[in-house]
């Protein structure tokens, strides 16, 4: 029996609606703050899977919207850029059941590298675009999202933000609704295959689509209005909302919940009502923007709250039109690799031979920090490699000799294996050396399992990647395996020889997270207590 | 100390690994129970590594904002000593700060158990039934473990009561 009211996070909410609304696979790549979505999904019974990187769990779940089920793809803002790429097409296609893509973005960069607002996403790729501002809105816009998506045969962008994922807000869950059909093929290849001949119609149709989701957003979208003084007017989305309602008990609101294709006539009217009206939202002026390129007389924030998140005091600010220089709060200690952590010998090792390290993204790009300071690049997942590769190139060789790229066994599969493919198409005169940190999770986001470690997102037993075999695979030297905190000359000194190799070369760090430790021992004991149950034939 | 319909704003802070946000689920699930409007929001993500972290309950009759504003904490519980002064300017004037010296270790079966004792302390201060701060501290806790913590629990409730209100 299912409690009538619940305290769930943004994520968890998102999980119990998807698997209420039967959504039959859920795929992704980790990725705070999207990463427990389908991790809780998983726990509630649904199918959920990790996948090696975002393009890939969107084209798997593009495959069952196709076949129509119903399907949610989640992954971290920058994840959509990776998988911006099938997104745009599948726009174009349609899907047959149900696809919600889960955007997460992280306003403020709590843990990111980058705070672009994904909100430009659903417009440059004409997907309709909703944005919850609590647990239930994320509940409740999760099976909007099917309904939208089946409804209308369209990919769905739920666009969430770091305070609604990880925020925990009072839930109370709907009856369960009735199951669709179940998938089955039918072939429509006016619909599914994109050659030109096809896609110029589907792109007519897309807008056909998008025309009529704005004609009902105006009427029967998730957009309400507070009422309040006609002096004052804020037009508002997601957490910003919340932030209004107590910054401001005075003002109208009009809280838009479907931000693409937005209700423009709503929105003409709510700014005719009232004296003054302004838009208030984090990060990009995304609204603003639309609204005054639509004629609406609004006000915009000023230049200031586009960078960061917003909160109460802020959004008091923007009513106010205060754009003087804000109070800044004192730092608190900064995240630091764990004492013991196998990254850290790596990153010793790095210094002392004075490396120019083209460094990834994970738990070890914070070997940038003292007392290693041993990082010198990190621009996106699998940049490590790449970037080391284009720095190879042009420095003079006694500098280029010094390049090594480091990259985690996660961010490996994600998209470190072109580099490597590139590496061997494109080899630098000088050589190159890749070091593989494989600390057998992805610990960054958590320690969640990937196609190295060979278990599944419920740590059940799955295919594994052989780091060394792919690599050999590829013509290279087959890589020499090494726990880094063991002998570690012996390190310093395979990583000297091979930088004075000239050749391209593949070392493996292994060793597992300190943190990850007790548990991946735990899920191989429950692996093999499983494998001795089966009966022997 | 606030009358019910005002919202009750606490902050919890510590370093990765303390049980900072532990100690904040336990807060917001007694408030929950207690059939109160609860909003919870913090900023995990790189905390395992041993940065500060920070966590915000807030709880009453209508709550919007899932982040206690700046300045306006009315409790700020803090489990290490390094956080305090750097969290200080959360406190609302004439907040409490309710700082980690205030149950001593050495009377804890567990040093783990400073997030739940903390808790204790604060728990002296609201008036939610005791009963659900019992049964938020075992349903947020693994069994092996509530016995110790339910006992760090009254050892805060104990070291608060000599507290002024
Ligand atoms: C495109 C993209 N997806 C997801 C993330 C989030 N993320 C950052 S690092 C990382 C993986 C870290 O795992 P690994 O490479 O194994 O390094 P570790 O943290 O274990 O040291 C992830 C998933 C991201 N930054 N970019
Ligand atoms: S969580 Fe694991 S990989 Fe990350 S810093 Fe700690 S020990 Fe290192």
């Amino acid at each position: 029996m299912q409690p009538d009211r619940m305290l769930l996070s943004g994520d968890e909410a998102v999980a119990l609606a998807a698997r209420g609304g039967h959504v039959r696979l859920g795929t992704g790549y980790p990725g705070t703050p999207s990463t427990e979505i389908l991790e809780a999904f998983s726990e509630l019974g649904g199918q959920a899977q990790w996948s090696p990187n975002e393009k890939v769990a969107l084209e798997v779940a593009i495959g069952a919207a196709f076949a129509g089920a119903r399907a949610i793809c989640t992954m971290k803002h920058v994840g959509l850029n990776v998988a911006a790429d099938p997104l745009f097409t599948v726009a174009y296609t349609g899907v047959q059941g149900a696809l919600v893509i889960v955007s997460a973005d992280d306003p403020g960069m709590s843990s990111s590298q980058n705070e672009q607002d994904n909100r430009r996403y659903a417009v440059a790729a004409g997907v309709p675009m909703l944005e919850p501002a609590d647990s239930q809105e994320a509940y409740d816009f999760t099976l909007l999202g099917i309904e939208i998506s089946e409804r209308w045969k369209i990919p769905v962008l739920l666009r969430m933000t770091t305070r609604v994922c990880h925020s925990y807000t009072v839930v109370r869950p709907r009856p369960p609704v009735a199951p669709p059909p179940a998938p089955h093929f039918e072939r429509d290849v006016a619909h599914r295959v994109m050659i030109p001949a096809h896609a110029r119609p589907a792109h007519v149709r897309l807008r056909e689509k998008l025309d009529a989701i704005a004609q009902w957003n105006e009427t029967e979208g998730p957009n309400r209005v507070v009422e309040g003084t006609a002096a004052r007017g804020v037009i508002t989305s997601g957490i910003s909302y919340m932030h209004v309602r107590e910054a401001d008990r005075e003002a109208a609101v009009l809280k838009l919940g479907l931000t693409h294709p937005l209700p423009f006539g709503a929105m003409r009217e709510f700014a005719r009502a009232h004296g003054r009206t302004i838009v208030v939202e984090e990060g990009d002026p995304y609204l603003a923007e639309a609204a005054l390129a639509a004629g609406l007389a609004v006000e915009t924030k000023p230049d200031l709250f586009r960078f960061g998140e917003l909160n109460v005091d802020r959004v008091r600010r923007i009513l106010n039109g205060e754009a003087s220089p804000e109070a800044k709060v004192p730092p608190g200690k900064p995240p630091e690799l764990c004492p013991g952590c196998p990254h850290r010998s790596v990153f010793t090792a790095l210094r002392d031979l004075g490396c120019i390290v083209a460094g990834d993204i994970g738990c070890y790009t914070l070997g940038v920090l003292p007392p290693f300071n041993a990082l010198d690049t990190c621009v996106c997942m699998g940049a490590g490699i790449t970037v080391g590769l284009g720095l190879r190139h042009v420095l003079p060789p006694e500098e280029a000799r010094r390049v090594v790229s480091v990259i985690g066994d996660s961010t490996f599969v994600h998209s470190g294996i072109t580099g490597l493919v590139e590496a061997v198409y494109n080899p630098p005169a000088t050589g190159h050396l890749t070091i593989i940190l494989d600390n057998g999770t992805t610990a960054m986001t958590g320690m969640q399992e990937h196609p190295g470690t060979g278990r599944s997102l419920d740590h059940g037993r799955a295919g594994k990647v052989i780091f060394e075999d792919l690599v050999e695979s590829l013509g290279m030297a087959r890589p020499v395996v090494i726990d880094p905190t063991v002998d570690t000359a012996r390190f310093q000194s395979l990583v000297s020889e091979a930088l004075a190799s000239g050749a391209l070369r593949v070392i493996v760090a292994r060793r597992d997270c300190l943190l990850a430790t007790s548990k991946i021992k735990s899920y191989e004991q429950a692996l093999k207590q499983e494998t001795c149950l089966v009966p022997i034939e | 100390m606030s009358p019910s319909n005002e919202v009750v704003n606490v902050v919890i802070a510590g370093l990765g690994g303390q049980g900072a946000l532990k100690a904040s689920d336990i807060v917001a699930d007694a408030a929950f129970r207690s059939g109160l409007e609860v909003k919870k929001s913090e900023i995990h993500g790189m905390s395992q590594r041993g940065g500060s972290v920070t966590s915000d309950v807030r709880f009453g009759a209508e709550v919007f904002s899932p982040m206690v504003p700046p300045g306006e904490a009315d409790f700020l519980v803090v489990l290490a000593p390094s956080q305090v002064e750097n969290n200080r300017w959360q406190l609302r004037p004439g907040g409490r700060l309710i700082p980690p010296e205030l149950v001593a270790e050495n009377t804890l079966r567990s040093k783990k158990c400073l997030n739940v004792a903390l808790a204790g302390v604060l728990s002296a201060f609201l008036d939610l039934p005791e009963e659900h701060w019992v049964a938020a501290i075992r349903a947020n806790l693994p069994e092996k473990v509530h016995a110790m913590n339910l006992d760090a629990f009254q050892k805060g409730r104990q070291a608060a009561a000599g507290l002024s209100r």
